[in-house]
C-alpha cells in the first residue's frame, strides 16, 4: 500500500467520509475512490464497488487484469445515549471500544461535563434539539437511560421518526408500560412502538452500571449483524 | 470521540498504527484477509500489521495463523514483492500452522511504501 493510500485512509476516517479501496493483487495497483464524491471505480468494477459499499462487505473479484481487492471503509456506526448517568459512562467506553462513535445526550451539565465523560462527545442540549442536529440514519443507534419522562420520551418521539436501526429503552416493565402508554398518546402505533427494546439489553441478568451497559451493548450487536447490508464494518468486530 | 489509541481493535487502529511506524522509519507490511472459504474466523478485509522488529497489531485469524504470517510478512518488507499466502485445515494433532476451524484464507501481504 502507498503511504499516500494509508494516509488518505485515515484522513477519511477523521472526517467521517466513506471511501472504498481497490486494489489489484498482482500489480498492487490501488484506487480509493469516494462514490459519495462522484469518483469512478476502475472499468469494468462500477457495480462490485456500488455493492461492496451498499453491503459494507469487502469482496474479490476476477478479472482478466488479475483479482481484485474491493474493501469498502464505510463511516463508522453512531450510537446517542440520552442521559449523562452512571451507566452511560461505561457504556461509552465499551461501545468505543467496539468501533462505534458515541455521543452522550444530557441538557443537565452536572451529569454532562467532561470530567464524568473524559473523551466522549456531549452535547448538552434538549433531547429533541440535540437529536433534530444529529439527524439519526440506518447507521444510528439511540438509547435513552435517564428514566425520565422529559427526557426520554422526547428522545424517544425523535427516535422512532428516524429509520435508526435501534432504540433502547432504560426502565422496569411497569415503567415501560407507562411509556408506551404516553407515546401511544402521541400518536404512535402499536406497530411503531414495538421497535423500542424495553427495558433495554439483553437478559443476562446484570445488575451493576457496566453489567448493563454489557448487555446493552451486546444488544445493540446484535440488532446491527441482524440487519447485514443496512450496518456495520466489515473489519469492524474491528 | 477518539478510537481508543493503538490497542488494535479496528481495522482503522490497524491502519493507524501501521503509518505510525512508517513514520519512526520502520519497515511496514500489511497482511488482508482477501479470501475465505467456509468457517473462517476473520472476515475479508480483517488486517494485521507488521513491523521489521516483527511486532504486529490486528489479526487475519484467531491466531492460528499469524506467526506464519508475520515471518512472511518480514520477507516481504525486505522484498517490497507482495505476496499471496493460503491456509487451508489442519490435523488437529499435527504441529502444521493453519485452521483447526477447518476453514480455508487467502491472505495478501504488501509492504507499506
Amino acid at each position: 500500500m502507498k503511504r499516500a493510500t494509508l494516509d488518505a485512509l485515515l484522513a477519511d476516517r477523521a472526517a467521517k467520509r466513506s471511501a472504498v479501496l481497490v486494489t489489484n493483487l498482482k500489480s498492487g495497483e490501488e484506487w480509493l475512490l469516494h462514490p459519495d464524491a462522484g469518483d469512478a471505480a476502475p472499468p469494468g468494477l462500477e457495480a462490485e464497488v456500488a455493492e461492496a459499499l451498499a453491503h459494507d462487505a469487502s469482496r474479490t473479484v476476477e478479472t482478466p487484469d488479475g483479482a481484485w481487492f474491493v474493501q469498502p471503509f464505510q463511516t463508522p456506526v453512531r450510537l446517542v445515549v440520552v442521559g449523562a448517568v452512571h451507566i452511560a459512562q461505561p457504556l461509552a467506553e465499551m461501545a468505543a471500544l467496539a468501533g462505534l462513535d458515541v455521543v452522550v445526550v444530557d441538557p443537565r451539565t452536572s451529569f454532562a461535563s467532561e470530567a464524568r465523560f473524559p473523551n466522549v462527545q456531549l452535547v448538552t442540549l434538549w433531547p429533541d434539539e440535540a437529536l433534530a442536529q444529529l439527524a439519526p440514519d440506518r447507521r444510528t443507534a439511540i438509547v435513552t437511560l435517564t428514566h425520565d419522562p422529559k427526557l426520554d420520551d422526547p428522545a424517544l418521539c425523535a427516535a422512532l421518526r428516524s429509520e435508526c436501526f435501534y432504540v433502547g429503552s432504560l426502565g422496569s416493565r411497569k415503567t415501560h408500560a407507562a411509556r408506551l402508554g404516553r407515546l401511544r398518546k402521541e400518536g404512535f402505533s402499536d406497530e411503531e412502538l414495538a421497535r423500542i427494546r424495553g427495558p433495554a439489553g439483553l437478559s443476562i441478568g446484570a445488575r451493576t452500571p457496566a453489567e448493563i451497559a454489557i448487555s446493552i451493548a451486546a444488544q445493540i450487536v446484535e440488532c446491527l449483524r441482524a440487519a447485514p447490508g443496512k450496518t456495520g464494518d466489515a473489519a469492524a468486530p474491528a | 470521540m477518539p478510537s481508543p489509541p493503538t490497542l488494535g481493535f479496528e481495522t482503522h487502529d490497524v491502519l493507524r498504527q501501521a503509518a505510525a511506524w512508517r513514520d519512526e522509519k520502520q519497515g511496514v507490511a500489511l497482511a488482508t484477509v482477501v479470501e475465505t472459504w467456509g468457517s473462517s474466523p476473520r472476515p475479508m478485509g480483517s488486517r494485521l500489521a507488521v513491523n521489521e522488529q516483527g511486532a504486529f497489531v490486528g489479526s487475519v485469524s484467531g491466531g492460528c495463523v499469524e506467526g506464519a504470517v508475520v515471518e512472511e510478512a518480514l520477507g516481504v518488507i525486505a522484498s517490497g514483492e507482495p505476496k499471496m499466502l493460503e491456509f487451508g485445515v489442519t490435523h488437529e494433532m499435527a504441529w502444521e500452522v493453519g485452521l483447526a476451524c477447518g476453514g480455508r484464507v487467502r491472505i495478501f501481504v504488501e509492504r507499506v511504501e
